[in-house]
């Protein structure tokens, strides 16, 4: 297939239309049809192949890309050549000048406006049949009804911590109700290295089971910085961590703001000539404050095609999925290492059990707390409440106690609806526990 | 509720402090803002009454807790602007370490005051140098004195 299109690209003018009715053609996904329509020696005991099968991959399934930058836009154009015709992409960011070299479904005069509806637009002009559907947003302000119609999740995210609340959000959907199980595909890339992993949430280890893992961002101690100053780094962290706090009191520094970065520069700049400390440029000091990676176009494609596998082996039971997690190391040569990585029992959002509490309707909160410290199964002597509004009963510290201590006393119909959740942790607990309450 | 404030839940509500610090949440509904009064009851800075502001963001625990002190102190691992140098909370920061290794590690810093890490360079000099003028100059300091130019904030217990 790719040879083709490049034969029509070659060609010149007069081949445009040569593509069109290539990618028009039903037949251009004989390839995959390949691996579909029979079964082979690797292929999965529940494989049915065959119409079904491609029926559900081209009419029925549903994908979710969270992300069109860098790995999102491969993930967009893998996922529409592989047959997926119904897309949706979420991406709160606008196209910068800097992104074009690599995210290549946008050009120069696309510069300001959204990722995701361009991403969008380009692929459904390019691919006939594809629908792509844009939300040009952030994906904290959709509901949880939002995500349970699609039928796959592909994140292709720079940000752990919308990583965290897209994996929290489907480990909490697949644990109220085991049919609202959505895999979840994580891609991810550090220049040269990158990882993919298939979460199945409730089901293998979750997102959050792995934070440890992380590497913290990097920080200099603040000592070096104020005294010591040996790097270029050391330089710009002095001017945004002490300087900037300093002279601009309240004001928060925005680091999307180039009048704020200027000044940054121009600080550490000063700073780095009186230590005679070299490198200090624009380009670094936004990128030491903004925390920027730098991002390799092939890494991303090969991290994203990973990705596209496993949606396309999930959606048909072609082959085995990843379990579950693939490591890519290109910067010591090519070293790629699959392991499972297991759950972790004490994790806050897959350890914790989650349970239905019965109470009667004239209870207070107090009698509750009590019904839960008589539990057999849960075997807690001092536990903590929350609920969505904050704390709901916390025996310490002080202050929390004193605050929430008036709600004791208060019937539990008052505080708390039917069928909601709060979360309990207890000193005996290495978990939290999310309940929810039937009035009985 | 997010991953970063149920770890708060946790670790807040099984903190167990010692009698010389005491935390104070000026919106109780708001567990991710709070501050830390310490109260040393033995070293150069006893008989002071010290306090930092707790900031948690959603990164809590990949990122560690912002801490600031309000007060303008003489001491020589803060400076003037409520800076903090304590490893765990830049370069040392591990998800597995906690609030409370933060609160023990910060009211360490008062019972035994580094000189080798200094954000307050003058402060630190004193220390190495001149350890009985240094005392002399943190009980004024925490009087509301001056020294070597500085006018401090009087954090003495009422």
């Amino acid at each position: 297939m790719a040879a083709a299109v490049l034969n029509g690209v070659t060609n010149g003018i007069a081949s445009s239309s040569k593509i069109d009715s290539y990618l028009a053609d039903e037949s251009r996904f004989a390839s995959i049809d390949k691996v579909l329509d029979r079964r082979g020696p690797w292929t999965v005991e529940e494989f049915v192949g065959g119409e079904g099968t491609k029926d559900f991959l081209r009419k029925q399934s549903k994908v979710l890309v969270i992300g069109a930058g860098g790995l999102g836009c491969e993930i967009l154009q893998n996922l529409a050549l592989t047959g997926f015709n119904d897309i949706h992409v979420i991406d709160m960011d606008t196209i910068d000048i800097s992104n074009l070299n690599r995210q290549f479904l946008f050009r120069e005069s696309d510069v300001g406006k959204s990722k995701a509806i361009v991403a969008a637009e380009f692929v459904m002009n390019r691919v006939p049949g594809v629908k792509v559907t844009p939300y040009h947003g952030k994906i904290q302000d959709h509901p949880t009804t939002f995500y349970q119609q699609f039928n796959i999740v592909v994140a292709g995210l720079d940000s752990i911590s919308a990583r965290r609340w897209i994996n929290a959000t489907l480990v909490q959907m697949a644990e109220e109700d085991e049919e609202q199980l959505k895999p979840l595909i994580d891609g991810g890339t550090e220049g040269f290295k990158g990882q993919a992993r298939v979460i199945l949430p409730t089901v293998t280890s979750c997102y959050e089971c792995s934070i440890d893992m992380l590497t913290p961002p990097t920080a200099f101690p603040i000592c070096t910085i104020a005294n010591t100053p040996r790097l270029p780094e050391h330089c710009i962290e002095w001017a945004s961590v002490l300087e900037w706090p300093k002279v601009h009191k309240e004001k928060k520094l925005d680091t999307d703001d180039p009048d704020h970065i200027e000044w940054l520069y121009q600080q550490a700049s000063a700073r780095a000539a009186q230590f005679k400390i070299e490198g200090v440029t624009w380009a670094l000091t936004q990128g030491v404050v903004k925390n920027i990676i730098p991002a390799i176009a092939s890494t991303n494609a090969i991290i994203a095609a990973s990705c596209c596998n496993e949606a396309l082996k999930i959606a048909t039971a072609a082959a085995p999925y990843l379990n579950n997690y693939m490591m890519y190391v290109g910067n010591e040569s090519v070293y790629t290492y699959t392991f499972e990585h297991e759950k972790r029992p004490e994790c806050p959002v897959c350890g914790g059990e989650s349970l239905i509490a019965e109470a009667k309707r004239d209870w207070t909160l107090e009698r509750f707390i009590e019904s839960l410290i008589n539990r057999q199964d849960l075997q807690i002597s001092k536990p903590s409440l929350s609920y969505s509004r904050g704390a709901l009963f916390w025996p310490s510290p002080p202050d929390v106690y004193t605050a929430t201590r008036p709600n004791l006393e208060k019937p539990l119909v008052d505080l708390l609806g039917e069928d909601e959740g709060i979360v309990v942790t207890d000193p005996a607990l290495p978990v939290s526990v999310n309940i929810s309450i039937k009035y009985v | 509720m997010t991953a970063a404030q149920l770890r708060v839940q946790k670790d807040l509500t099984e903190l167990e402090l010692p009698s010389t610090m005491t935390t104070n949440f000026p919106d109780p509904t708001d567990v991710l803002n709070f501050t830390l009064t310490i109260t040393p009851d033995e070293g150069i800075y006893k008989g002071g009454v010290f306090r930092f502001t707790f900031n948690i963001s959603g990164g809590y625990p990949h990122e560690p807790p912002k801490v600031r002190c309000t007060q303008k102190i003489y001491h020589p691992n803060l400076d003037l602007e409520g800076n903090v140098c304590l490893n765990i909370l830049r370069e040392d920061w591990k998800p597995v370490l906690n609030l409370s290794s933060v609160m023990i590690g910060i009211q360490y810093l008062f019972l035994e005051p580094n000189p080798d890490d200094p954000l307050n360079k003058e402060a630190a000099e004193d220390l190495r140098r001149n350890r009985e003028g240094f005392i002399q100059n943190v009980k004024s300091s925490m009087r509301g004195g001056t020294v070597k130019g500085e006018t401090f904030d009087r954090v003495l217990k009422a």
